[in-house]
């Protein structure tokens, strides 16, 4: 599934979608950002609250395929602008991160 | 014999906690260009970007250098911090000395220095307090 079908799914808002064709394979779901780097995978859809700059660096070290920000979390416009400067895909849900872990996705 | 290296230097600043990690994510570019496999910037960035943050937010910032041979990568990352009074207490997973305003952040689960040793196949800290830490870590290519 490719991160444009994802976002259609979930019905996500877009912040930043470099790359709609980049293949979604996982989801990793976390705030601290030493356990994503451990946990998540390349490939990943990343659910997140956290809204900080660190989370473009981490999103392109781990190689997720997106970020999903949940529960509406607020976000600074110099965060999208540096999803932008790297090319991450950054989406943006109303829905909790239990919510959005919760759709039926890669049936 | 092996070749000389390809060298890369990196200064770390210590001031601004919001440009950490431009020098792994530099890391990470350069070594795409230079076709290391993708599993292998993702260890080798990960582990700098975790010695990158702690640097930032324990001792001022320092330099990193990353030495490339044909076999394996070389990151020695250099401060002139505290140092770290109980390195064993240091490695335990959770265990972390960060102030609340960077756990906030999302860091300082005490995952750091785990991870660093968890990416990389031989790690080597040498710390003294009051004089810093050096952190030299291996990946074989």
């Amino acid at each position: 599934m490719t991160t444009a079908i994802l976002r259609e799914k979930l019905n996500l808002e877009i912040l930043n979608e470099a790359d709609p064709n980049r293949e979604v394979t996982g989801g990793y779901t976390g705030d601290l950002l030493s356990w994503v780097m451990s946990g998540a995978q390349s490939g990943d859809m990343w659910v997140t609250i956290m809204t900080n700059i660190n989370i473009i660096a981490v999103a392109s070290l781990t190689d997720v395929a997106c970020v999903v920000i949940a529960d509406g979390a607020e976000i600074e416009d110099s965060v999208i602008e540096q999803a932008k400067i790297r090319n991450i895909n950054l989406y943006r849900s109303k829905k909790t991160a239990y919510q959005i872990c919760n759709e039926p996705l890669f049936l | 014999m092996t070749k000389e290296p390809l060298r890369f230097h990196f200064d770390i600043c210590g001031e601004n906690f919001t440009s950490a990690g431009e020098a792994s994510v530099s890391i990470k570019r350069i070594l795409r260009q230079i076709g290391i496999s993708p599993d292998i910037i993702r260890r080798v960035s990960i582990a700098m970007y975790e010695c990158e943050i702690n640097m930032v937010i324990h001792a001022n910032g320092g330099t990193a250098d990353v030495d490339v041979y044909t076999d394996k990568i070389i990151l020695t990352l250099k401060d002139e911090g505290p140092g770290i009074p109980d390195l064993e207490l240091a490695m335990q997973e959770g265990y972390s000395t960060a102030p609340d305003s960077i756990r906030s952040l999302g860091f300082g689960a005490g995952m750091g220095l785990p991870n660093m040793k968890k990416y990389t196949d031989v790690m080597d800290i040498k710390t003294e307090v009051g004089k810093g830490t050096t952190v030299t870590m291996t990946v074989f290519l």
